[in-house]
């Protein structure tokens, strides 16, 4: 096989795509912009931070299964870290968005990835619903039986039964995170790609 | 050359660059996250308000209990004229011209009288007088059956709970008196709650028919009262105790508290419209002249790169 073959294999083709796109330096920089310097810039890590330790502690409330943190003070406090990490996830989430909002962090080809941190937030906001309804106590039963009113009235309630527990705790536990997970990654990947949104160019114009 | 539009393009970065080590940082974010989030279970826990049974309802309050079931049967609880996704008994909230539930149709079927009360009686072995109750109820026309269930109901003001049974002065009410106070019983025991989800089989996970009789009566709502959760207490995004809750709900629970919406009878479909709206501006911002100058108009960023604009 000449080299002129293997540089047409899809497998050649789109190593050369990805390092071209991401070489190691944007995957894992050792420098970054000098304006890159403000405190606002910590809640991006530390939503994602928080987002790892909400999937850890709902891996070892799994391992149990969904009742078992009734019963068990060490899965009660599973539960109270998992939702604590949830507390702080979405709190740094917010401040992230807003703070993106305010750097017009979408300039410079950058739609995608403030679309996808967007997506990213509202399918936190339907997991952490689902989990909401899929507690097994009264919360559980008052927040489910008052939110089918408003699904059930678009129309998604056919499909989407918040008072099918069934339902509700695989959409939490299995597609929910995939997709914020995915999304995550796709996010974190545009930000590499493209790099930190540069501030706004305020040098007042020169006088004629 | 193509024109610079500032809400859309970003300026190239000539500047210098700072030493990172994004590793170091992930790790140390981790950590502090990791202790912060550690503190605030230690210190707070999380709530845990065991769920209502139909039995610990009906055993708190029989008559709201029994009240509920014969909503139930003359068709006035929120269950029985709710419309789809559940039944036909009404078209459901509209969104202009259109009533979105309704054009998608009946999905999960619920039929009150017979899901929540005729077929879990029917379970109910060894008890004469509710057979002969049920077989009367079976082969009566749907108007004679109507007929009893208003009588019952002109009576059921003065419903109440003696010895141990749902008492009703009413006459000529055919099965209607001993259908009630066997529900009555049967839930007291803690049966119903078993008859209601085993409808679907031994192994089920759908709640469904149990928690849409529950929100029925108002034993529930009370508690719900007491835990701050109503609608017009914020309830969307609290929990009970007082914990934050689903805050990030603020502004979809806000529009409940506001009129026209606190007051309208399709206040969920035209909020969900409204945040369906919220969100989609909020993901086409950059696309939307206008809404994506706000950022450059307002001038936080100077906050935010006050280094950057301070050294250039």
């Amino acid at each position: 096989m000449s080299s002129a073959d293997i540089e047409r294999q899809w497998t050649t083709r789109l190593r050369h795509r990805v390092t071209g796109h991401l070489p190691p330096e944007k995957v894992l920089p050792d420098t970054q912009p000098a304006y890159v310097a403000s405190w606002i810039y910590v809640f991006g890590v530390t939503t994602m931070v928080a987002l790892s330790l909400v999937i850890l502690t709902g891996f070892v409330l799994a391992i149990r299964g969904p009742q078992w943190w009734h019963t068990s003070n060490v899965g009660h406090y599973v539960n109270s870290l998992h939702l604590w990490s949830v507390e702080v996830f979405f709190f740094a989430m917010v401040i992230h968005l807003w703070g993106k909002f305010f750097m017009a962090a979408w300039r410079g080809r950058r739609a995608l990835t403030w679309m996808t941190g967007v997506v990213t937030f509202l399918t936190s906001i339907a997991a952490a619903f689902t989990g909401y309804v899929s507690q097994t106590n009264f919360d559980s039963q008052w927040i489910s039986t008052q939110a089918k009113d408003g699904i059930n009235a678009t129309g998604a309630g056919s499909i989407f039964n918040v008072l099918n527990l069934g339902q509700m705790l695989m959409w939490h536990i299995v597609l929910l995170p995939l997709v914020a997970v995915i999304l995550t990654a796709v996010h974190v990947v545009l930000v590499r790609v493209r790099g930190v949104v540069p501030p706004f160019d305020d040098t007042p114009p020169e006088k004629p | 050359m193509k024109r610079f539009r500032p809400d859309v393009d970003a300026p190239e970065y000539h500047g210098p660059y700072a030493p990172y080590d994004i590793i170091k940082e992930g790790t140390i974010a981790f950590v502090v996250v990791a202790i912060l989030v550690v503190a605030l279970a230690t210190l707070f826990g999380s709530p845990d308000e065991q769920a209502v049974t139909i039995r610990t309802w009906s055993n708190a309050d029989p008559i709201d209990f029994a009240t509920t079931a014969l909503g139930e049967l003359n068709g006035t609880t929120i269950t029985a004229g709710y419309g789809a996704p559940y039944n036909h008994a009404s078209l459901g909230q509209e969104l202009g011209p259109l009533h979105l539930a309704h054009l998608v149709g009946v999905t999960i079927p619920v039929n009150p009288v017979q899901d929540f009360i005729i077929a879990p009686l029917s379970s109910v072995p060894n008890d004469h007088p509710l057979r002969v109750a049920l077989a009367q109820w079976h082969v009566a026309s749907k108007a004679q059956r109507a007929t009893w269930v208003a009588r019952y109901t002109r009576a059921a003001s003065h419903m109440t709970w003696t010895d141990g049974h749902i008492v009703v002065p009413a006459t000529h009410a055919g099965p209607v008196g001993v259908l009630i106070n066997s529900l009555t019983q049967m839930a007291r025991s803690g049966a119903l709650d078993q008859a209601l989800v085993t409808g679907h089989g031994f192994y089920t996970t759908n709640y469904t028919k149990p928690l849409l009789f529950v929100a029925d009566g108002t034993y529930f709502a009370h508690l719900a009262q007491r835990q701050h959760l109503l609608g017009a207490q914020w309830g969307m995004m609290n929990e009970t105790d007082s914990y934050p809750g689903q805050a990030w709900l603020w502004l979809y629970t806000f529009w409940y508290q506001v009129p026209p919406f606190s007051t309208s009878a399709n206040a969920d479909v035209q909020v969900w419209a409204i945040m369906m709206l919220a969100s989609l501006l909020l993901l086409f911002v950059p696309f939307i002249p206008g809404l994506r100058s706000i950022p450059r108009k307002v001038r936080v960023y100077r906050l935010i790169w006050r280094e950057h604009y301070r050294s250039s």
